[in-house]
């Protein structure tokens, strides 16, 4: 019997349902016309999106070309090759650049593996997840797509939704631990300028809610 | 004439019939498939209500184009036909399915006035002829149906066969299994409306339960007469075979990736999907037909037609639809076994013991007894199946403690004759 009012239980609470509120917003993919509404959820701040390359506040780019983010990237979606820079025109500060850098998003599972495993901080993740190409040539981004304009922000391709001030948080994880792990340097700054932004302060909230014993910032 | 009831054969028929006839055709296959996209939709948003969320919204308003999108997207996709498939069975299986659910729906009566005083209930002019406001009413009416959801099991069955690949095959099987179970069911809770009414005609059965019954305010219908049981089975036994949530283990994902139709993509495989749905379609009209008076109802309304027949059959099978996703989106799956448990040793005894019921009661009233004789013998009846159905549980309680006895044995001897002991399982 009791089987019986359980199921029936079951059927009152789906029913109830149908008069709550909606967990999910109104999303249209940036296609909306006007006055029609078109939200993204709020995003966490170290979300792993799309991934960007990094230039320092000069303009040189920060990859070196040493191939660490193709080697420990489990989906094996990235293609790098280095090549010597020009000395009288270098590409990057030091011997080496990343003369190709791909990266295919049909295979990326944004592990950020590659963000960990990079020396110079060149490559780090935007926040953007919201791009649905039409086309396999689409999916595999090159070098000159991945790198930051001459602004500091990423570009912004034809079939990514992007929204206002979204493309300032581009190195979110990166300035939420320190490269290194040591909860020590838990707000020390152990990362690189960025072109249009110089150095950037640590990720807001990592002291007040760290208890000193780790260097974890709020999740 | 044998074919059908209908009043247009009944003058001589000529070029003019042919094209009443033609056009009834063609109206009912383009408001099914409307009917199967706005099902669909339908669906969809009210599950997604049921889970808070929006649902589709952006074909359309309320998104209601979206099943007309995804048909397109569906159409244009790359048709893959497995390499170790039967071809011919493979390209058959899903007219085989589609087929029997559109023909169910000729033999629905959708409409008509059934509180004339003017004529004959249930009859409208087109064009100055009269005819019914349904297809087809042939004799056979109601074995029609049971016809075609047998024949619909082909299509289940050589889909899976036909793809040549093992999941398909074990969820063809399973959906074989399943609906032949239920069909049985099925058929004896029709059995218990047609005793009732009298006739197997659809639209002999609108016109039994038309008019006002009990008090004559309690309407007339079938879920009264035949007291609510075989309703309760027939709903329950056609959620089985329509393979809709409760009972879609014939599509369960977790098992079986997505059953038969794992192998079929593009229009093949939205061909199958259109008959999943149609079928829920005219499931819901031929209960409305059979047990709940199908078009016929109160004239409400002023302007009385042959639309007030129309409204009430859409009212009716909009609850039926609704219910339909409201099972879906609250009760898990069944297991394998209590689908089979549910099917023959529930739903089947009930309904043939139901069955005999009412048939007792048919004959006490043709031998005119009273009302209390009635009772007396429903009660006496009742009792006699409520002992028999006590005798019938402990008989399965003694047989299934035999059979763990009878395995515990067999592992004790298997630890005895084994060393180590290391088969106990």
């Amino acid at each position: 019997m009791a089987e019986l009012t359980d199921y029936i239980k079951g059927f009152a609470v789906t029913f109830k349902k149908l008069f709550e509120e909606r967990v999910t917003g109104d999303y249209r993919g940036g296609k909306a016309k006007p006055g029609q509404p078109d939200q993204k959820r709020p995003k966490v701040e170290r979300l792993h999106g799309r991934h960007v390359l990094n230039r320092y506040e000069d303009g040189m780019e920060k990859c070196i070309g040493c191939e660490l983010c193709a080697g420990v990237c489990p989906a094996k979606c990235i293609h790098v090759r280095g090549a010597d820079n020009d000395p009288d025109n270098p590409t990057s500060p030091g011997e080496r650049f990343g003369y190709v850098y791909e990266i295919n998003y049909l295979r990326c599972i944004h592990c950020d593996l590659c963000v960990e495993a990079c020396p110079t901080q060149a490559i780090t993740e935007s926040k953007l997840f919201e791009f649905s190409f039409t086309d396999r040539n689409d999916a595999i981004y090159t070098r000159e797509e991945l790198l930051v304009g001459d602004d500091g922000k990423p570009q912004q391709l034809p079939w990514e939704d992007w929204r206002e001030g979204e493309d300032e948080l581009t190195s979110g994880w990166m300035r939420a631990t320190s490269p290194s792990g040591d909860h020590r340097y838990e707000g020390v700054v152990q990362w690189s300028g960025e072109l249009g932004y110089g150095v950037r302060a640590p990720e807001l909230g990592q002291s007040d809610t760290g208890t000193g014993t780790s260097g974890g910032g709020d999740v | 004439m044998i074919i059908a009831n209908d009043p247009l054969f009944a003058d001589p028929f000529g070029l003019p019939e042919v094209g009443v006839v033609l056009l009834k055709v063609v109206v009912a296959f383009v408001f099914l498939l409307v009917a199967v996209m706005f099902n669909i939709w339908f669906l969809r948003k009210v599950i997604s209500d049921m889970q808070n969320r929006i649902g589709p919204n952006l074909a359309g308003p309320w998104g209601i184009l979206v099943t007309l999108a995804d048909g397109v997207k569906l159409f244009f996709k790359e048709d893959l036909i497995p390499e170790k498939s039967h071809r011919v069975v493979f390209k058959l299986a899903p007219y085989l399915s589609l087929i029997p659910a559109f023909l169910v729906f000729a033999i629905v009566p959708i409409g008509g006035d059934f509180n004339r005083t003017d004529g004959p209930d249930g009859v409208i002019s087109v064009f100055g002829h009269d005819t019914l406001l349904q297809v087809a009413d042939p004799p056979v009416g109601v074995l029609f149906f049971l016809a075609m959801s047998s024949l619909a099991i082909y299509g289940v069955m050589l889909a899976g066969w036909g793809s040549g690949s093992k999941y398909p095959l074990l969820g063809s099987v399973r959906a074989s299994a399943q609906m032949v179970s239920y069909e049985a069911a099925l058929g004896l809770s029709i059995a218990s409306v047609v005793l009732v009414s009298g006739t197997l005609s659809m639209h002999e059965m609108v016109l039994t339960q038309a008019g006002p019954g009990f008090n004559s305010f309690v309407p007339n219908w079938n879920i009264i007469v035949t007291g609510f049981i075989p309703f309760f089975v027939f709903l329950v036994a056609g959620t089985a075979e329509l393979n809709h949530p409760p009972f879609d283990l014939v599509e369960a994902e977790q098992e079986l990736v997505g059953g038969f139709h794992t192998e079929y993509s593009s229009i093949r495989f939205a061909l199958f999907y259109l008959a999943e749905f149609m079928n829920q379609i005219t499931m819901g009209a031929i209960i409305v037909t059979l047990f709940l008076g199908g078009p016929a109802g109160p004239a409400l309304f002023v302007p009385k037609g042959w639309w007030v027949g129309v409204f009430w059959f859409f009212f009716k099978l909009m609850l039926f639809l609704f219910a339909f996703v409201w099972l879906r989106a609250t009760l898990p799956r069944l297991r394998y076994d209590q689908l089979m448990d549910l099917g023959w040793k529930l739903l089947i005894p009930l309904s043939l013991a139901w069955f005999l019921v009412l048939a007792g009661i048919q004959i006490g009233r043709d031998r005119g007894w009273s009302s209390v004789e009635v009772g007396a013998f429903a009660l006496s009846f009742g009792v006699v199946c409520m002992l028999c159905g006590a005798l019938l549980m402990m008989a399965l309680r003694s047989a299934r403690m035999q059979r763990l006895a009878d395995l515990d044995e067999e592992r004790a001897d298997l630890d005895e004759s084994s060393p180590r002991g290391t088969l106990r399982g």
